[in-house]
This record gives C-alpha cells, sequence and structure tokens, in this order.
C-alpha cells in the first residue's frame, strides 16, 4: 500500500495561501471546481433553486441530501443534452434575480422561482430542474442523492433492505 | 459461410420463444433459439428505481440499450420524432433472455371464455376492427394448464365465478394476504363483488426447485434476487437446453428470414454478439420477437414473391397493435395501508370484464404493485403543487397512506395504429426500424373511464377519504402487452397466419407471441401467450413429424 503524502507545514501553508490568492482574484477554472460539470458559483445557484423545490423542514431538504451531486453526475453522463440548458437556466435565473439568487431571502426566492414558473426562456430549466430534484432526492441513493436514504426515512419506510442477497461467497468461509 | 442446419430456429427467447423452444427440443427436433439481449441472472438485480423496466429515467435494466436502437414514432397530428427505449412513446418490451417474463409483475391470466368472441358478442363499434378468434376458450384451456404446472403459478381463483372452466386447480397456494387486500377483500364483499386471490407466476411454497417469494418491494420491473419469479428464463429454456437438442445463441440480432426461389423459409441471417454476420439455415423458422419486433422482421424479410414483407399480402402484418389502457383510481385512508410487503398486487376482481352496460368488455380490477417513491410522484393527485414545501407535505402524508386499484381495458383494434418500416433510420445493424404511429380508439377510453369510476366506488367503500381518478392517454397503445400486429385468422385477407400461428403465406414460418392475438382480453395477457406457445408447438410437432416441412 502507499503511504499517505506528508505535507511539511511550510508547504501546507503556502499551498493555502496560493489557493486563498486564487480564490481573491476570482480564478474560476473549471479545474478548482469540485463539480463534474457546474462551476462553483453555478452549483450554489442551483443547490438554492433545488433546496426550494424541496426545501427543509423537520426533515431535511433537497440540499442536505445532496440533489445536486445526482445532477451534476448525471449532466455528464445521460443528462448531456441538458447541459445548455442548465447552464444557460442558472444565468438567467441570477438575471432575474438582480445578482445572485442564493444569496436572497427564501420568501424572496420563492417569489422569484414563481415568476420563473410563467418565463416561456427560463420555464423548460425549471422544469427539469423539478424533475431532477425529485429524481435525486427520492431515488436510489447509488446515483448520488437521496444521502443516507433521507427521503425514505421522511416517508416512514424501512431503507432498502438486503435480505436474500447472493453476493457472498459462501466457499471462501465465514469470517470472524 | 452458414452454420449446420437445424430443423428449428426460434426467434426471441421471452415468454413464447422459450415454451416453444422447449417443446420441440424434447420432442426431438433440433432447435436454435435466437435471443437479442443478454441471459441475467438473480445476482444481475440492482435494485435501481431509476433503471428498470418500470422506471427507466437512467435506463433500461434487461435491454435493449438506447444506442443504436432508435424507433420513430409519428403522432396524431403526424409529427415524427426518433425515440428511444427508455422513452414511454417506444413501447418497449425487454430484450433478455426470458424477455418480458425476467422482470414483469407476474399476473397469470386466462382469458375470459368471451375475450375470444368479442364481434359476435358485441359488434365492432364503427372505426374499429374488432374480430372473433378463430380459437376458443376450450381449445387454449389444456395449454393455459399446462403453463400454469410447468412454469408455476400461485394463487386462489376459486372465489371468481366469472371464469372460463378449468380442470385443475392452481399449483400453489396464494402469499398471505397484504394489509391492502385485506382491507379491499372485505369492502368488494360488502358491495356484493366477488374478490379473490389474483393467479402469480411467482413461488409462494418453493416449486421448480426454486425458493418462494421474500415480499420485497423491488417486483415488477426488477429481476427477481431470489429467483421466486417464474419466467421462461429459469422454467422451460434451462429445460430446453437440458434436451441437448437446443442451443441458445443470445445477443444475436436476427435480420431477416432467409427464402428460397419457390418463396419458403431456409433460415434466417442474424448479427452475432461479435456483430458478424450469421446464417442460420433451418427446415422451419419460429418468430417470436413480441408484436412489435416480429411484424418487423417479417416486413424486414422482402422477397420476389412477397415484395412488401413475409405473411403481407394483404397489408395486415403490422395493424392493429394493442396493448392495454390502464385506469384506475387512487384512494387515500386514515389508516396506513403500507406494510412493506411486496409484490403489492394480491387482489382482483373480474366482475366488470364483461357485462357492463353499453360497453364491448371491460377490465379486470386489481389493487397495484408496491409503488416505490420515486414511481408515486405519478400517484398524487390532482392539484398538488410541483414543488416546494406544499409537494414535500403531499408525498409525506400520502405515500404510506394510499390504495390504488386499476384495470387493464383491452383495446379495440384499429386499423392505422401500426408498426410500419421507416424508410430512412437504421439501427446499428443497418436493419431498418419500425415507425410506429395510430390512436386508441375513443370507446377505449369510454370504457377505461367507466371502469376508473368502478375502481373508485371500491375505494369509497373500503373506507377511503379522498379519491381521485387515473385516466388514459390517448397516444398508441403497446408496451409489454403490445399484441395484435400479425393476426390469427381462418381467412387469409384478412389475417396473417391460422389458428396455428403459421403463416397463410409460407408453411414454414411462424408467428408465436402476442402477435396473433385478434384481441387483447381486459387481464394481462403473458399466460395466454405461453398457452399459445404450447398450443403452436404441438401442431408444429405434429406436422412437422409426417412432413418435416419439406414439400
Amino acid at each position: 500500500m502507499k503511504r499517505p503524502s506528508r505535507l511539511n507545514r511550510r508547504r501546507f501553508i503556502a499551498a493555502t495561501a496560493a489557493a486563498a490568492a486564487g480564490a481573491a482574484t476570482g480564478c474560476r477554472s473549471s479545474r478548482s471546481s469540485p463539480w463534474r460539470f457546474f462551476t462553483i458559483e453555478e452549483a450554489r445557484t442551483l443547490n438554492a433553486v433545488c433546496e426550494q423545490i424541496i426545501p427543509a423542514d423537520d426533515a431535511p431538504g433537497a440540499a442536505w441530501a445532496g440533489v445536486i451531486r445526482y445532477i451534476d453526475r448525471q449532466l455528464v453522463g445521460r443528462f448531456k443534452e441538458h447541459q445548455k440548458t442548465y447552464r444557460e437556466g442558472i444565468a438567467g435565473l441570477n438575471r432575474l434575480a438582480g445578482g445572485r439568487f442564493e444569496e436572497l431571502d427564501a420568501a424572496r426566492q420563492i417569489e422569484i422561482l414563481k415568476k420563473v414558473e410563467k418565463d416561456k426562456q427560463l420555464r423548460p430549466f425549471f422544469d427539469l430542474a423539478i424533475a431532477h430534484t425529485m429524481q435525486g432526492f427520492y431515488g436510489s441513493p447509488r446515483h448520488g442523492g437521496n444521502r443516507d436514504w433521507i427521503s425514505w426515512q421522511m416517508l416512514g419506510i424501512p431503507i432498502s433492505p438486503s435480505r436474500g442477497r447472493e453476493h457472498y461467497d459462501l466457499t471462501q468461509g465465514a469470517k470472524a | 459461410m452458414s452454420l449446420k442446419k437445424v430443423n428449428a430456429v426460434v426467434v426471441g427467447a421471452g415468454a413464447a420463444g422459450g415454451v416453444v423452444a422447449k417443446e420441440l427440443a424434447v420432442n426431438g427436433l433440433s432447435v436454435v433459439l435466437l435471443e437479442r439481449g443478454k441471459w441475467y441472472t438473480p445476482k444481475d438485480c440492482r435494485k435501481d428505481d431509476l433503471r428498470n423496466q418500470r422506471t427507466t429515467i437512467l435506463g433500461n435494466n434487461t435491454g435493449p440499450d438506447d444506442e443504436g436502437n432508435p424507433r420513430v414514432l409519428v403522432d396524431q397530428q403526424g409529427r415524427e420524432r426518433i425515440v428511444f427505449p427508455s422513452q414511454g412513446g417506444y413501447n418497449n418490451n425487454a430484450a433478455c433472455v426470458g424477455g418480458g417474463t425476467a422482470t414483469y409483475g407476474a399476473m397469470a391470466w386466462r382469458f375470459h371464455p368471451k375475450d375470444f368472441r368479442m364481434r359476435s358478442e358485441y359488434g365492432a363499434p364503427e372505426g374499429s376492427t374488432l374480430e372473433d378468434w378463430p380459437i376458443s376458450y376450450d381449445d387454449l384451456e389444456p395449454y393455459y394448464e399446462k403453463a400454469e404446472w410447468e412454469i408455476g403459478v400461485s394463487g386462489d381463483d376459486s372465489g371468481n365465478p366469472f371464469k372460463g372452466p378449468r380442470k385443475k386447480p392452481l399449483p400453489m397456494p396464494p402469499l398471505p394476504p397484504s394489509r391492502e387486500e385485506i382491507i379491499l377483500r372485505a369492502a368488494a364483499l360488502r358491495l356484493g363483488l366477488h374478490p379473490f386471490s389474483i393467479p402469480m407466476l411467482r413461488n409462494s411454497v418453493p416449486y421448480g426447485g426454486r425458493p418462494p417469494c421474500m415480499r420485497c418491494r423491488w417486483c415488477v420491473g426488477f429481476l427477481c434476487e431470489v429467483d421466486a419469479k417464474n419466467g421462461t428464463q429459469n422454467t422451460v429454456i434451462p429445460q430446453a437446453l437440458a434436451t441437448g437438442n437446443c442451443e441458445i445463441r443470445t445477443q444475436c440480432m436476427v435480420k431477416e428470414i432467409t427464402l428460397d426461389d419457390r418463396g419458403r423459409a431456409t433460415g434466417v441471417v442474424y448479427f452475432d454478439a461479435n456483430d458478424r454476420r450469421q446464417e442460420q439455415p433451418a427446415d422451419l423458422v419460429v418468430v417470436s420477437g413480441a408484436a412489435t419486433e416480429s411484424a418487423r422482421l417479417l416486413l424486414n424479410s422482402k422477397h420476389r414473391l412477397h415484395p412488401n414483407g413475409l405473411g403481407n399480402r394483404y397489408d395486415w402484418v403490422g395493424r392493429n397493435l394493442q396493448g392495454h389502457t390502464y385506469t384506475g383510481a387512487v384512494g387515500l385512508f386514515e389508516q396506513q395501508t403500507y406494510d412493506d410487503l411486496g409484490p403489492g398486487a394480491g387482489i382482483a376482481i373480474c366482475d366488470y370484464n364483461h357485462g357492463n352496460k353499453g360497453l364491448r368488455g371491460g377490465a379486470m380490477l386489481a389493487n397495484e404493485f408496491i409503488r416505490l417513491p420515486i414511481q408515486f410522484l405519478n400517484f398524487l393527485p390532482p392539484g398538488t403543487p410541483r414543488w416546494g414545501k406544499g409537494h414535500k407535505d403531499a408525498m409525506r402524508k400520502l405515500y404510506t397512506h394510499t390504495i390504488a386499484v386499476q384495470g387493464p381495458t383491452q383495446d379495440m383494434p384499429v386499423w392505422d395504429s401500426r408498426v410500419q418500416l421507416d424508410p430512412k433510420v437504421k439501427d446499428r445493424w443497418g436493419i431498418p426500424v419500425l415507425r410506429m404511429s395510430g390512436y386508441r380508439h375513443p370507446h377505449t377510453l369510454e370504457i377505461g373511464a367507466a371502469m376508473s369510476e368502478k375502481a373508485a366506488a371500491w375505494l369509497k367503500e373500503a373506507g377511503a377519504i379522498q379519491v381521485w381518478l387515473k385516466r388514459a392517454g390517448q397516444g398508441i397503445s403497446g408496451g409489454q402487452h403490445q399484441a395484435g400486429t400479425c393476426r390469427m385468422g381462418n381467412d387469409p385477407k384478412t389475417s396473417v397466419v391460422n389458428k396455428h400461428c403459421q403463416l397463410h403465406d409460407v408453411d414454414n414460418v411462424f408467428v408465436v407471441d402476442g402477435s396473433v392475438h385478434v384481441t387483447n382480453g381486459g387481464f394481462n395477457p403473458v399466460l395466454t401467450i405461453m398457452a399459445i406457445g404450447y398450443w403452436a408447438s404441438e401442431y408444429i410437432v405434429k406436422t412437422w413429424k409426417g412432413t418435416r416441412f419439406r414439400s
């Protein structure tokens, strides 16, 4: 096994300083984003949209469930054709919000999303976001969303049982 | 170069193809069974609620793949678009060994005796090609029984006074009732209806060397992880192979049926798993690719003597595509109705299959399979907010407190609801794909609407505090219950095959699957498709012994 690399203190400080400088100058290379498709800013905006589609109350909402991870993952795979709709939709939403959508308070966000529903250009984006948020929230965690089966816990049903599975190789003997 | 000649090549290892392969092999014919999909096992069960045969948001779990398998869908306004297997308009059936039976809900219905003589019983409505079958329930009865015992059915229809006569009971008892069943049974009895346990191709006790159902919620749309669901892939196909007379080849896409100078079949051309072109000579060809793909294969098999495709002299191949029009109702209950006991569906009534005033037929009504949360989005009442707290609250409040009752209304066949070959679009092997067009007959929708009301009344009697109806779309009907495209009949001018599923035009080509259904019953069609498999096989074996189809 490879040994974990060790940064010494000096090199660590240098690295974090460089990262901070990058952030301060507004550097937005796609490499700095932890997402496959979205930039950090896009993800923040969309995360706020998803959270309004399924908001947290006494049970977590779409943000906590990791819906954005589901959408991001699918956008570089099966949902490739929707990349443009998302990119332009998020930009359009922020224009409509007159700034950064995610920085507005909840009441104002809802107000804007209701406008989006009536906006011919932005409606397709929002329709997609609704459908994909539902999938990411209520679908299987294997695709990136529904962290800890949180939606199933909310609905009051047991999480996926694993009874009867035959994936164990019984010929190898039991482990202590 | 062609392969070693066999007696029979069977195209498609689904509900009927599996049965035919087994019956021919057991009776000493050499058989090659070609299947375009793969052979999945219980270990391939992924319990992926976004990727299965019911919810195809991220694809089909048992094929076909979206890539390379397009079709063209023409809507009622004449607009055409390319559709892929994971999209609803494609009217997909699975592509794998077992076909739809690997992942189905497994209801094992015998059609009602009147379902075989719809025209005599009711007369055809205007704009419909409604007709009688050339065979009756009594003709098929022994073969229904054979399917029930050889493939394995649990359930108890002794409480159903509307069923056709049966000589033998079902081989397995029903699964113990779920909470929904207990609620619905009492209500049906109060209404004077006749509830009973649905016959299912699912083990309730050990049967056929495999265990019983473990009652999980991952049933319809999924491979069974304990192999308790009985399809052809775990029953007749292994039996066929065990005879030593049958060879199965998977991932083999058949392009066309080859014909000699006299217009008789000599075998098939297919592309194997490595996309190599192969020729398989055979004395006879059995087409069992389900209603859409079987019609496609016949239409793609053109010949000097059959310029419009095989069996298509009178333009009947691909016509009368039917499936089922599902309608019903959903009820909200004060008490929790969800008990996490799969498969979910368990109780049915046949009181409304026939005898509805002013309606031609009707539907069996049953409680629905377990709705996974992602599927439940489609069961919310009209008026539910699309997003926001209102939507979340509705999911939370309703999910464990509803019962859905629905049923398959048999479609009135329509001449213009059809599949044909698209002149331009081809699949990844270069074979012309299907172009689908048509609509549902208005009378079908009328019957469906009436069935919704019956379902609603049942739910109200059961104590539902709120009931909402599920209505049908108007587009073409097909899907997993696809049928009708190679109609069976006595007159070669108004049908494609005779009552033994043999092409009128070519005596060594048979179409054995739902394609031959004249009408599709107010029931899930799979047991009828299996029974027809046995029925046609018996004729093939008998006839082959005399002439070997070498006229």
